[in-house]
């Protein structure tokens, strides 16, 4: 089982644009990963109403957690998503 | 559905075009799924649920495809809602409650609508497209046609009880030829649709609704008329007219001026440095209302003096040798900005904004005015700048003091409270110019929420008493020999153009796609016509008997 934390960095947290890019980018990996913020609830983090129930906001440090022969890699990926400013462009 | 026995149906015309084609009804909302318990079992209520989901997903992201562009990436972030695994979750378990499918998808989509509601901004705006996407499963599981905009293969004229902004942001304006609605004024959602994109509309049709599918219909904006079932005779004569108009507009994109030869300048109102391109195209013959909002409405904090002077060069550029009036960043009401002002009001219409909110944060508009006077030197349009909301004579004082302090040459108020109009004499004798925001003025003289949809059919520029107020200005601006602009939707609306020259008008400002229209308004017309229009409106009792003796006396 590979696990990693990271800190929220887009401005408006993860709302409806970037929440679609980390959707996505999960789905597309193929392997269940499952996102959750400090002290909260896991939800499957291929899903676009689960992650945008969490609310997530800048500054939340947020768990992921996915396991199978790449998930190292993959929640690498996710990693650097959430730790880049989505809004920026 | 009953036939429509007379052949022709009356209503409010928008512009003045004319289209020929069969109709298209958009279809009615559903009604919410009874809650009775499922005669299915769970698992047979589940492959069924699953089976309208994946197919929904498939038609909404291959209408994302077809479409393209912004739509495409909504029609996308919808076809992922349908396929979410949370969601299909949530279903399911309705379902092992013995629920029917269509009630446990409606229940599903309408917790994370609520739940994304009570989240507010960025996640409230998603919630709109859940209810489209739980319609549209709702509606596949009865096998019935999905709610919404049609969108078939041909051209079409769309008819409905009025359009939400959620309807017509995914409609494909390339194929509605005209658009009917049973409800809705001049100035509903449709109206000022059709204005900004050039549709053939009739509003407020009373029995628009039982036009069936497939009808041949001559919708006519001119006469606000639609024929039903035409002849071949009145099919020529209608085709022709909209190819004699199609033509006059590509060919004609001259000055604007009234047949006496009156020179009436039709300028564009214009939201970023984007459209300068287009609106050139159209005959613009400068920029009336350039709205800075954009340069803001996206940062928590102000934009610099050089970012916000760059955005000026570009627009400046493109109207080399033109007049350019440039609105002072207007936040308010329907356009809050957090770092301007984000005391709650109860009342933010009356609230601290336009020119008040930037008195109350001054170095946010001296950096405005700094950066608008360096793009200006720099470059060789004729740059005006005016400030939004206006209502007493000591705040048009300051705000010219402090613009000319700052090196623009030509200072002036946007005109926007009966008060600024009924004092326009002082207030033009300090100010360079004036412009009549006329969408702010009727919603201030009417006391009617711009904004409130219930209060709706008061918002109507047409109003005498707002006329009045506008004839108020037009007459100091004569007596001061100051130019008096108009930039409202009402400006837009080719009649009442005439009527706005007639009240003392000098140039009137528009979305670039209504020019056309307003051009070969004001070309069928003396200024002596327009003064008489105007007398005739200020005379009526509303808006409809102003709109009606103005029509007619117009056509004879």
């Amino acid at each position: 089982m590979a696990e990693r934390t990271v800190e929220m960095a887009s401005k408006h947290g993860l709302h409806a644009r970037p929440a679609t890019i980390f959707t996505q980018t999960v789905a597309k990996s193929g392997l269940p990963v499952q996102i959750s913020k400090a002290g909260g609830k896991a939800v499957n983090a291929a899903s676009i109403l689960g992650v945008i129930s969490l609310g997530i906001e800048q500054g939340d440090t947020l768990t992921l957690v996915s396991e199978g022969d790449s998930a190292d890699a993959v929640l690498d990926e996710l990693v650097t998503l959430l730790s880049t400013d989505l809004d920026a462009d | 559905m009953t036939d429509v026995t007379s052949r022709r149906l009356q209503g409010t015309g928008i512009g003045r075009g004319i289209a020929v084609g069969q109709v298209l009804r958009m279809p009615d909302p559903l009604p919410e799924p009874d809650d009775t318990p499922s005669a299915l079992t769970p698992d047979a209520e589940k492959e069924r649920a699953r089976a309208s989901l994946a197919a929904t997903a498939a038609i909404i992201r291959h209408r994302g495809e077809r479409a393209g562009g912004s739509a495409k990436d909504v029609l996308e972030a919808q076809a992922f809602m349908a396929e979410d695994p949370t969601l299909i979750d949530d279903v399911g378990e309705r379902l092992d409650s013995g629920k029917t499918a269509e009630r446990a998808v409606f229940e599903a989509f309408a917790a994370f609508r609520d739940l994304l509601v009570s989240m507010g901004g960025y996640m409230g705006e998603r919630a709109t497209d859940l209810d489209d996407v739980s319609q549209r499963v709702v509606a596949h599981l009865r096998g019935v046609a999905a709610p919404g905009v049609p969108d078939p293969d041909f051209a079409f004229v769309l008819v409905a009880r009025d359009l939400a902004p959620a309807d017509t942001a995914l409609l494909d304006l390339e194929k509605v030829l005209a658009l009917v609605t049973s409800d809705g004024g001049p100035t509903s959602h449709t109206a000022i649709l059709a204005r900004e994109k050039s549709i053939v509309a009739v509003v407020g049709v009373a029995d628009a609704l039982d036009l069936a599918d497939g009808t041949e219909v001559i919708v006519d904006a001119s006469t606000g008329t639609v024929t039903v079932s035409p002849t071949d005779d009145e099919r020529a004569q209608a085709l022709e007219r909209a190819e004699e108009l199609r033509s006059a507009r590509s060919a004609d994109t001259g000055p604007g001026r009234l047949a006496d030869g009156t020179e009436v300048p039709l300028l564009a109102n214009l939201g970023s440095a984007d459209g300068a391109e287009d609106a050139l195209a159209k005959g613009a013959e400068g920029v009336g209302l350039f709205r800075t909002e954009f340069l803001f409405l996206d940062s928590t904090s102000a934009p610099t003096v050089d970012e916000q002077k760059a955005q000026y060069v570009r627009l400046l550029q493109a109207f080399a040798g033109k007049k350019v009036v440039v609105r002072a960043l207007d936040a308010g009401a329907d356009k809050p900005l957090s770092f301007l002002n984000d005391a709650p009001e109860e009342n933010p219409a009356l609230g601290l904004r336009g020119l008040r909110a930037l008195r109350a944060n001054e170095p946010i508009l001296r950096d405005q005015l700094r950066a608008l006077a360096a793009a200006d030197a720099e470059t060789d349009a004729d740059v005006w700048v005016m400030a939004p909301m206006v209502s007493t004579v000591e705040e048009t004082r300051y705000f010219t003091a402090l613009a000319r302090e700052c090196g623009l040459k030509t200072a002036g108020v946007m005109v926007e409270v009966p008060s600024s109009a009924l004092l326009a004499d002082r207030i033009l004798a300090d100010a360079d110019f004036a412009s009549i925001g006329t969408n702010d003025l009727t919603q201030y003289t009417l006391a009617a929420d711009r904004l409130l949809g219930s209060v709706a059919s008061f918002q109507d520029p047409w109003h005498p008493a707002v006329l009045k107020l506008v004839g108020e200005v037009g007459k100091a601006g004569q007596q001061l020999g100051k130019p008096v602009g108009i930039c409202g939707e009402a400006a837009a609306d080719p009649l009442l153009a005439v009527v706005l020259v007639g009240l003392g008008a000098t140039t009137l400002s528009m979305s670039p796609a209504a020019l056309a229209d307003v051009r070969a308004e004001l070309a069928r017309f003396t200024l002596d016509d327009a003064r008489r229009f105007a007398d005739l409106a200020l005379s009526a009792n509303s808006a409809i008997e102003a709109r009606a003796a103005v029509t007619a006396a117009s056509i004879s």
